[in-house]
């Protein structure tokens, strides 16, 4: 496969960035998209540039960690991540637009990779249950629902890596944070917190500058893990009982 | 945005009911907009309970239009650069146009307050005092009409998105079924409310209504 990439560029964070072309040759079918840059880079480092900077780590579509919006959509046009996404879904000669996620919480660090703490310092404000250390307590003593668990099972497959930040016509991550709220509100173990941690994250999420939801419904379309919409709904209730609460 | 977006809809759904007593003829109709005046009498003043309504919507309005501005000044600082290239996956239409299709339908609320209740105007230029002939001149007026059913086109696309947003929203959709059943009674209101409001003009403009 021959292909032509228009790949954003940027040195650092307060350099202005633009989007370069590039040709590359001899793309299998079989490689995967971080393959496909990782075969760019040797051919920019052959010829002396600064090889594209893109975020990876398992490669095998657990850790969250790849990110790229390819062709205006988040982890391109399959549903899955970038690691995951394999040439096969292109074809000989197309023009492939890659650009970071776009968003005012996730700064750019270079080229292609961004800065996704504010996920963490979400997560940090209300993301978590408390739990006494020690010996584990005997698991059948805090009988969980089926049915709860398995929702509880089904969201907490969320990875972190922002793809519904990136995808949201609002810069939101509202599917991010309904998955954890979801997650932990469903478990025995999350109630003692239940409305304290819908009230901080909200708070957290909103003084890290990601937008507010307006149910368009493209991040639950982009999320490689297939979290559903409900979640934000889940999330609205929660955060209407706490304020019902007073909190 | 929710609760006066559910505000709206129960208005624009009385407010339609009210235009299809046009059907009944000029009778009809004119007693029902009486009757709006007379409501809550002797208890209330004339015209009370209408205004009763009016600062309810009035009020509506303002919250609506502000959490409005509100998320969209935050949206545009949540996204400082934008994509060179973008793809939309699988959202509706109406949802990605719910500000631009709420900016029409805002100048449309102007133009229309000013056409049947502030002033009055009567493009025709007949009689203003008695609301079903105003209505009639008016919607004789074939362009008056097209004014008219492109706000309804525009209202249907608003309806379609708000009122899945608004259930979603007030945390009603936690489930994939009353998902489907709130983007359902988007669908449902829509047409009905969009629907009938256009009857009225489209038969006058045929001379049904006349």
């Amino acid at each position: 496969m021959r292909l032509t990439l228009k790949i954003w560029r940027q040195q650092n964070a307060s350099a202005p960035g633009a989007m370069k072309t590039y040709d590359l040759d001899g793309v299998s079918t079989d490689m995967s998209f971080l393959e496909m840059l990782d075969v760019l880079n040797e051919q920019l480092q052959s010829q002396g540039e600064e090889p594209v900077a893109f975020d990876h780590d398992c490669r095998e579509g657990i850790c969250g960690s790849c990110s790229l919006m390819i062709n205006g959509q988040a982890h391109g046009p399959e549903v899955t991540t970038t690691c995951q996404l394999h040439m096969r879904s292109f074809k000989d000669g197309d023009t492939i637009t890659v650009e970071p996620w776009r968003a005012a919480g996730f700064p750019v660090v270079k080229d292609l990779v961004v800065d996704r703490s504010a996920f963490d310092r979400i997560i940090q404000a209300g993301g978590f249950i408390s739990a006494n250390t020690g010996s584990a307590p005997e698991a059948n003593s805090v009988p969980a629902p089926r049915d709860k668990a398995m929702r509880a099972f089904d969201v907490a497959t969320c990875i972190g890596c922002g793809a519904c930040v990136a995808s949201c016509p609002n810069g939101s991550a509202s599917l991010f944070m309904g998955a954890k709220i979801t997650h932990l509100g469903e478990l025995p173990q999350g109630q003692p917190e239940r409305y304290s941690r819908v009230v901080d994250m909200v708070a957290q999420h909103d003084a890290e500058g990601f937008g507010g939801c307006t149910n368009i419904g493209e991040c639950a379309a982009a999320c490689p893990k297939g979290i559903p919409l409900d979640v934000i709904s889940q999330l609205n209730r929660d955060l209407r009982d706490a304020l019902r609460q007073g909190r | 945005m929710a609760v006066s977006g559910l505000v709206f809809i129960g208005f624009v759904l009385s407010h339609m009911y009210g235009n299809l007593k046009a059907l009944s003829g000029e009778l009809a109709f004119n007693e029902y907009a009486e009757h709006l005046r007379t409501l809550g009498e002797p208890l209330l003043p004339y015209s009370g309970l209408l205004w009763i309504i009016r600062v309810g919507l009035i009020v509506s309005l303002v919250v609506h239009v502000g959490s409005a501005v509100v998320l969209a000044r935050r949206a545009h600082a949540a996204r400082p650069v934008k994509y060179a290239n973008r793809k939309y996956k699988n959202s509706s239409f109406s949802s990605r146009t719910m500000r631009w299709g709420g900016l029409t339908i805002l100048v449309f609320l102007i133009w229309h307050l000013l056409n049947f209740t502030i002033v009055k105007i009567n493009p025709a230029g007949g009689e203003t005092n008695n609301p079903y002939r105003l209505m009639v001149d008016t919607f004789d007026l074939w362009w008056m009409t097209l004014i008219y059913l492109a706000a309804m086109a525009a209202l249907a696309l608003h309806l379609h998105h708000g009122t899945f947003s608004a259930l979603q929203t007030l945390g009603l959709t936690n489930t994939a079924a009353a998902r489907s059943r709130a983007r359902a009674a988007g669908w449902v209101l829509a047409v009905v409310v969009a629907g009938g409001f256009s009857l009225v003009p489209i038969f006058t403009l045929l001379g049904v209504i006349s």
